[in-house]
């Protein structure tokens, strides 16, 4: 089932599961639309690791896996923060998958 | 085999995990990138993956080039969250810079470059070898 996705009367293409096909349309504003539309509320440390995760695609070009990604979090934000229970916490159905949602990247090809 | 030989090659980690032979250039086909979401792949699950290059797979390691200017998703970029993935292990044939006129300066660090004899040795360490 497609989802649409409509913002300031645009509609934004995205793909089955609602991620964006084009990750430069993004803005804060959208992700929050997103998350409205799947009925999950952003606080602050989701979005600590939503601008994370899209710094980290805008470096290396690829979304981050949970392992590489609490890897990565580990030297930004400490030990605490870095562990996939503190990660899962956030976002129960699984914070690669759900974090590049909200960060308007595409779904990572290695998920777990 | 001398005395350096031997301490060089005695100084490489040794393991038994995956080894992943690139060897050809980037954007001209799949290969590089197959390969890069395999390695990533073996990564994420914590499975010990040491990657090679040859041939014309070495122009892989070279920087400034961008694939978008070809229309094809820059990939080597990715090459730089290797630590992220635990891909420590990076070797290059010393042999197919010299045949291809290329200096040692990649676009990631803790590269090795290796003779065609310590390369082999290299590979030899590993289980199992994918080559792309």
């Amino acid at each position: 089932m497609a989802i649409v996705l409509s913002y300031e009367n645009n509609i934004i293409a995205t793909d089955k599961q609602g991620y964006l096909l084009n990750h430069l349309v993004w803005q804060e504003k959208l992700a929050l639309v997103m998350a409205k539309n799947d009925k999950f509320e952003l606080t602050e440390a989701h979005w600590e690791v939503i601008n994370f995760v899209r710094q980290f695609y805008l470096t290396y070009n690829t979304s981050p896996a949970i392992r590489a990604l609490t890897k990565a979090m580990k030297t930004e934000f400490g030990e605490a923060k870095a562990s996939s229970r503190y990660l899962y916490k956030l976002f129960p159905e699984g914070p690669a998958k759900q974090a590049t949602k909200y960060a308007g990247l595409p779904k990572p090809a290695r998920c777990i | 085999m001398t005395t350096i030989e031997q301490q060089t090659l005695a100084s490489l980690p040794k393991g038994f995990g995956l080894a992943i032979i690139n060897s050809k250039a980037p954007f001209s086909s799949n290969d590089g990138k197959d390969a890069l979401d395999v390695a990533l792949m073996f990564g994420s699950f914590e499975q010990k993956v040491s990657l090679f290059f040859q041939g014309d797979g070495v122009y892989q390691l070279i920087a400034n080039q961008d694939g978008r200017l070809v229309s094809i998703k820059d990939y080597l970029k990715t090459f730089s969250a290797f630590e992220f993935y635990d891909i420590e292990d990076i070797y290059v044939c010393q042999q197919s810079l010299v045949n291809r006129q290329l200096n040692e300066t990649f676009h990631i660090n803790d590269v090795q470059v290796l003779t065609s004899i310590e390369f082999s040795k290299a590979l030899n360490r590993h289980q199992h070898v994918l080559r792309f």
